[in-house]
């Protein structure tokens, strides 16, 4: 008999959901984006989105192969960051910065440090980062040949005083990455996220709110709600804070750590706005990213009637 | 209606209705019953009984080994057949009385009383000598739990109606079938504590108890029924002190620190057997239950009788099994062995199917916080179980992890489907061995 049954600890039953199950949920959440991104910037940017996207698969699985680890490309979580990764591109970018991108998001952000779940750093932000200063030409080029959707993106045209059209922006008929123009497309994504419970409001609310009032207050404008919500919906601000902020492994642990990592983000991104040139979302996730064994720290929760009183 | 509960938490699927409907069957035993001179917490019970020895159904064949320990009564009457080491349900091999049924089940004579005519003393001597333990899984000693150094500050006594387990019904059956008992129990308790007020806590998944146990009661000032949320582990002993008073307790406090005494519905029923008639703890409702059961059921079983006689008596299994477990899902044991006895605190038989085993592999943690979110110790599972699988137990205590109640919320909810609560309970039980040795 007791080689017929399984004798392991309790508890004996378990939750259906697994790690894969919560990566292809954000990959589905992504794809509004994704696709309003393609539809708006043409068929090119549905094969940049798709040459990252493998080249993130195979990298993973090659670095597996080649120092006989556990095959992982079936949790879904490379998909996750080559598809970040390749909204923050620009539509017409080559395709071997997808590649290049890909391969270094997965080799050196992510296996180096041990497989998912060990980098301290977002993989996709840090590809981006690494791209924006070893490509800044190509990354910054946002010509598509698409008259509504090329040129100057509303971020860069805001930094230069000039007026930006907030429903446009809220829209997405704007130039920008493929994925970070469309507020709608994004939130839409959000909140499916968010009913389903694989993220909540706690990091991208006080990113949001935080950042408003930094620039309300810094930004040379008052507390005038156009503006403010023209720096809102600019650039990758709101992938940033919805899904890159958010990601697991990355941001705090601890429930206040959260607010407290949400916070900060908002006052870097508001300070790289105003006293920095342009773009400050992956830059400030990439700080908060080193910060956040400090905020664990110092934000561990009390365990349940800690110091309590007897009577 | 107000609900009362606590922080963290799971909702698991609760296969109640499988046995939900079922009323509490008697059964009898076959040839052999085994009894375990260590089903309780604290000092083994000493055989009084020699091999050879005839016995009546209800004399006491062990008597307690101390203070802390509780007296072992016969379930049938027969000849004791052996002394000898028998597997438990935890795997261990305990010291066991073994007795032969003769099927004639000759009782003793019971010595019934007037709960209202003893006192408190003696109160509290026939539940100690009545062998009533915790039988919610503890099995600590009542008369011990009852006896706290200032019985005057105890303000509540709380009758734990909770069963958030997943899959037991059988304290809800003693409810829907003999919610006197409940009361009655209770009130005898209420005896011993002269400003306290006695909370009926009962899951508002059971609505048509908590509608019986209100008219049971509307007369008793000393008494409310009082509805919790439904959510494991709602019945924890802790939590359930916080859901019903807001007082919260740390590991290393007794529930009568905050004014509070906490009993489980089957405990106060043998309580009231033991004050009222005299009758010590011999019986006890076990659910048998799973997917891999023909017919799930409630049974009324002789303490003493093996999980496989149990198992047969509900019609053998349906498909084999992949686990058998003594006790619910979040928190029970997994049986190497059938043919392990029933004891005082065996709540239900659980035969559960590969998918609901969840065999699934361990992967990397994607530090999701999920577990944080669900524990009801507030602790960090995951910082835990790096620490207790890194061997640092300094870190693990700063970090709370005496805290943990060993629910199994952590290893149910996480994604990755690592072995938190396992790791933890292993350093717990490291620690605590410490300490005993540091004494
Ligand atoms: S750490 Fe302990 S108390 Fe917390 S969820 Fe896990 S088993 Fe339960
Ligand atoms: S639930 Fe599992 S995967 Fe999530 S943080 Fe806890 S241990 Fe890691």
């Amino acid at each position: 008999m007791s080689d017929l049954m399984n004798v392991s600890s309790n508890p004996h039953i378990r939750s259906k959901v697994t790690t894969g199950m919560i990566m292809y949920c954000v990959i589905i959440a992504l794809m509004p984006a994704t696709v309003f991104g393609v539809y708006n910037f043409g068929i090119y940017s549905l094969a940049l989105v798709a040459v990252t996207v493998v080249s993130a698969i195979v990298t993973e699985l090659v670095f597996e192969l080649i120092f006989k680890k556990k095959i992982t490309i079936g949790d879904g979580s490379a998909v996750v960051t080559g598809l970040l990764l390749a909204l923050n591109l620009p539509p017409k970018a080559p395709l071997w910065i997808g590649i290049i991108g890909a391969v270094f998001a997965i080799f050196v952000v992510k296996m180096l440090f041990g497989g998912l779940g060990q980098n301290f750093m977002n993989p996709a932000l840090g590809a981006r980062c690494f791209l924006l200063i070893s490509f800044p030409a190509i990354m910054t080029n946002f010509e598509t040949g698409i008259e509504a959707y090329s040129g100057a993106t509303p971020l860069a045209r805001l930094n230069a005083g000039e007026a930006v059209n907030v429903l446009d922006m809220v829209l997405g008929r704007t130039s920008g990455t493929i994925g970070e123009t469309s507020v709608i497309a994004i939130v839409i994504g959000a909140c499916l996220l968010i009913l389903l419970g694989i993220i909540d409001l706690k990091i991208p609310g006080m990113y949001i709110v935080s950042f408003a009032i930094f620039i309300g207050l810094f930004g040379g404008h008052g507390f005038n709600g156009y503006y403010i919500a023209a720096e809102l919906a600019a650039g990758g601000l709101m992938l940033g804070a919805f899904f890159m902020a958010t990601d697991y492994v990355t941001r705090p642990i601890t429930l206040k750590g959260q607010l407290l990592y949400g916070v900060l983000l908002g006052i870097l991104t508001g300070a790289f706005r105003v006293f920095g040139s342009g773009e400050g979302v992956s830059y400030a996730i990439i700080i908060g990213n080193l910060c956040v064994p400090l905020i664990e720290k110092i934000t561990v929760p009390k365990a349940f009637g800690e110091g309590g009183e007897r009577i | 209606m107000s609900k009362f509960t606590f922080t963290g938490g799971i909702h698991p699927f609760d296969g109640k209705s499988l046995s939900k409907d079922k009323p509490i069957v008697d059964i009898l035993p076959k040839d052999e019953l085994v009894y375990p001179l260590s089903q309780h917490i604290g000092a083994p019970a000493k055989a009084v009984v020699a091999v050879g020895e005839t016995v009546k159904r209800g004399q006491m064949i062990a008597e307690a080994g101390g203070f802390v320990s509780a007296p072992i009564y016969a379930s049938v009457s027969g000849t004791v057949t052996g002394i000898a080491p028998h597997r438990i349900v935890t795997g261990d091999m305990v010291e066991s009385i073994i007795i032969k049924n003769d099927h004639e089940y000759i009782e003793v004579e019971y010595d019934p009383a007037d709960p209202d005519e003893l006192s408190k003393e003696e109160i509290i001597a026939r539940i100690q000598k009545g062998g009533v333990v915790g039988m919610g899984g503890a099995g600590f000693p009542t008369h011990v739990k009852l006896s706290p150094k200032k019985p005057e500050t105890i303000d509540y006594v709380i009758a734990n109606c909770a069963e958030c387990e997943p899959y037991l019904t059988s304290d809800y059956r003693r409810m829907v079938e003999e919610p006197e008992k409940l009361v009655e129990g209770l009130k005898i308790i209420l005896r011993l504590f002269d400003n306290a007020r006695g909370i009926l806590a009962v899951e508002d998944n059971k609505p048509d108890v908590i509608d019986k146990l209100k008219k049971l009661t509307k007369d008793e000032s000393r008494i409310l029924v009082k509805a919790l949320k439904t959510k494991y582990p709602q019945g924890s002993e802790r939590q359930l002190i916080y859901a019903t008073t807001k007082r919260a307790i740390n590991s290393s406090m007794l529930p009568a620190d905050a004014g509070c005494v906490v009993d489980n519905v089957d405990t106060i029923v043998a309580i009231y057997n033991a004050v009222k008639n005299g009758i010590p703890l011999m019986e006890r409702i076990v659910t048998i239950t799973g997917d891999c059961i023909k017919n799930p059921v409630n049974f009324r079983v002789h303490i003493g009788q093996s999980y496989r006689e149990l198992i047969e008596e509900a019609g053998g299994f349906r498909t084999q099994p992949a686990k058998i477990v003594s006790g619910g899902p979040m928190m029970g044991f997994a049986l190497f062995d059938l043919d392990v006895p029933t004891t005082k605190t065996a709540s239900a038989c659980l035969c559960l199917s590969e998918d609901e085993v969840s065999e699934a592999k361990s992967t990397n943690c994607i530090n999701c916080g999920k577990c944080l979110e669900v524990c009801p110790g507030r602790v960090m599972p995951r910082k835990l179980m790096d620490l207790a699988v890194k061997g640092d137990l300094e870190g693990f205590e700063k970090l709370g992890g005496m805290e943990c109640c060993e629910c199994g919320c952590c290893s149910y909810i996480c994604p990755a489907k690592r072995q938190l609560t396992q790791s933890i309970k292993s350093a717990r039980k490291i620690v605590l061995a410490n300490r005993r040795k540091a004494k």
